[in-house]
């Protein structure tokens, strides 16, 4: 078995083939709080905030119908609206972003 | 009616019966897929099968049904040979209905499963259906529930298997996920919970059939199948290796078997390249000692990073577990734990001795691997390797680092023998990182910090990465030569023939599944 593929583990480089999944692996990228992205594909229905509105954690942004249910997607924690991406009746994927909060954290 | 006639009448229910509708012949044709009968007769020994249950009728009335005749209900079953071993089959039948599963055809299939549960025999189930029988409605789940409920009180008793040769979707599939070995065939075996339309209407994600659940798709990725085949007679003639490796019952050995010895062990001293860094096909290594070099894979596929199968020592079954370290330098990771601790608790249920074979760097880095729960999934390991009680033997072959030297079988774990090599390394990691760490200080503060270090690298080396540290403790029974594996195997295995090794009673343990 040759291969030019490698695995560094505790300071040793070994020469190894890689599996598909491995290859296939996702980059970890940390969450962004104030990015409030569709948890599942499906239809907005209601968008319920605006930029500029204040919003306390649990607030409901917007409802989005996925799967026979109506869900809330919930602010998850207080904050500012920025930007509400999401228009009611739009059709939209997994991980496509709805709303951007300005979030306690952020710094200006 | 006299008896003639009565013979006449049986004659002719009997081809009625059996006789398959020509247009739905012809489909399944078309689809590149052999006949239920047709498979039956080609995974048994000629004339072993015996029929049974061929005029069993659905009482359904409710749309249509009624009028419906559904020759043996759309399921064919009985029991059989293969080399001799008796087995108990089922075969669903595309063709009658798209094998649909009603109430009476379920109920086929527990009555087999029973017998086959009583005798003691294996249980071969062929699933090629188009699910539950919607006319029957939740008569038709029931006919689910109670065929996994046998599957469950099965496992572990008798050896089930199960050969996917069609669709095989939604609750169906839960059915093989319940058994012990799954067999798929490229381009015919599909297996979901949820199909591609399901997927595309409720998600909008697209994907083929193929893609989704194919023969492929399960043997690589998911790890649901474990044996993979171009076609079904190849697929048939994995099932029936794979039967003469392994016992009827949980109360039996697998039957002994005359097979030849492996070819020269000398081979072995040139298979390991000496540094730790370099890959080579440990499965090399487990033929050269093997009876006649025959290793029969399981999952081979999937997380190929470790190597489980069937082999024989002096003719009788032994299970083999080694790390891989052409594939990700033979890591443990979630998928590679899994599969070898399902592996491990087949041949311990079934009274099949372990042999391990250790050379791994340790556990795979990753925020993925994290997520995805490395720490439960490695758990199984060391859990299937601490519960077995069968004879359990373990060959260092060279890396054992860390974790991964734990869990790998060591006399920790209760390893009944453990050899090592003579270049054999058992420290708690590899003398790069070992030396990186305990001489960080002195690395950095020297005046040639490179030279220093590799020095120090050296120094670890030599006097950790061997396995006379381990052997001075008794952690390794023996360091012997590559060549005199196949000896000490074949002895160890001898005398552990009687190996009784009690636990305290309980109802069962509590895995971390």
């Amino acid at each position: 078995m040759t291969t030019r593929q490698t695995l560094t583990l505790n300071d040793t480089v070994y020469e190894t083939a890689h599996t598909r999944k491995y290859t296939l692996r996702k980059a970890y990228t940390p969450r962004d709080p104030g990015r409030i992205t569709a948890f599942i594909p499906g239809l907005v229905l209601e968008v319920l905030v605006k930029p500029g509105d204040l919003v306390r954690r649990g607030q409901s942004l917007l409802v989005l119908e996925a799967m026979k249910m109506q869900n809330h997607v919930a602010a998850p924690s207080d904050g500012t609206v920025l930007d509400v991406t999401a228009a009611p009746g739009a059709t939209v994927a997994k991980g496509q972003l709805l709303v951007t909060l300005r979030t306690a954290s952020d710094t200006l | 009616m006299s008896l003639p006639r009565k013979l006449k009448d049986h004659a002719a229910r009997q081809a009625e019966a059996t006789e398959p509708h020509p247009e739905a012949a012809r489909k399944q044709a078309a689809q590149g897929k052999l006949l239920a009968r047709e498979r039956i007769t080609a995974i048994l020994d000629p004339e072993s099968f015996h029929e049974y249950d061929l005029f069993v009728e659905h009482k359904c009335s409710d749309f249509g049904m009624a009028k419906k005749q559904l020759p043996g209900d759309g399921v064919i079953t009985g029991t059989g040979t293969i080399a001799g071993h008796p087995v108990a089959i089922y075969a669903q039948d595309f063709t009658v209905a798209g094998g649909s599963l009603g109430l009476a055809h379920a109920r086929k299939i527990t009555k087999i499963m029973d017998h086959a549960i009583k005798l003691g025999i294996p249980l071969i189930g062929i699933n090629d259906s188009g699910g539950a029988r919607i006319q029957e409605g939740v008569n038709s789940l029931a006919g689910y529930g109670e065929i996994f409920y046998r599957n469950t009180l099965a496992s572990g008793v008798i050896p089930q298997i199960s050969i996917i040769l069609g669709p095989c979707a939604g609750g169906a599939v839960y059915s093989p996920a319940l058994t012990d070995f799954v067999f798929v065939v490229d381009k015919i075996s599909k297996m979901f919970i949820t199909g591609p339309e399901v997927i595309k209407t409720v998600l909008g994600e697209e994907i083929s059939m193929e893609d989704l659940g194919g023969a492929r798709v399960q043997s690589e990725i998911s790890g649901n199948a474990h044996f993979y085949a171009e076609s079904e007679a190849t697929c048939f003639e994995q099932v029936k290796r794979l039967v003469t490796f392994i016992p009827w019952n949980n109360r039996k050995k697998a039957d002994p078997f005359n097979t030849s010895p492996s070819r020269t062990e000398e081979d072995l001293e040139r298979i390991i390249p000496s540094e730790a860094h370099r890959p080579y096909d440990v499965r090399d290594v487990l033929r050269a000692v093997c009876d006649g070099s025959d290793f029969m894979e399981v999952q081979a596929l999937w997380a190929a990073n470790i190597v489980v199968g069937f082999a024989r020592m002096n003719g009788r079954t032994v299970g083999m577990v080694a790390n891989q370290p052409a594939v990700l330098a033979g890591v443990l990771d979630v998928d590679s734990s899994d599969k070898a601790a399902r592996f491990i608790r087949f041949c311990d249920a079934f009274n099949i001795p372990l042999v391990t074979f250790v050379d791994l760097p340790g556990y795979l880095p990753g925020v993925d691997q994290e997520h995805a729960g490395v720490i439960r999934h490695g758990a199984k390991l060391l859990y299937a390797y601490s519960e077995a009680t069968v004879p359990k033997i373990t060959v260092i072959l060279r890396k054992a680092y860390g974790g991964g030297y734990i869990a790998m079988c060591s006399r920790h774990l209760g390893a009944d023998f453990v050899f090592a090599w003579p270049c054999a390394e058992i420290a708690v990691m590899g003398p790069e990182g070992a030396a990186n760490i305990i001489f960080k200080g002195e690395i950095a503060a020297a005046a040639d910090p490179e030279a220093f270090r590799k020095q120090k690298v050296q120094e670890y080396t030599e006097k950790f990465a061997s396995p006379y540290v381990a052997a001075a403790n008794g952690h390794v029974d023996a360091v012997i030569a590559p060549r005199q594996t196949r000896d000490f195997l074949l002895h160890a295995l001898a005398i552990s023939e009687q190996k009784d090794e009690p636990r305290p009673a309980r109802k069962h343990g509590v895995p971390p599944f």
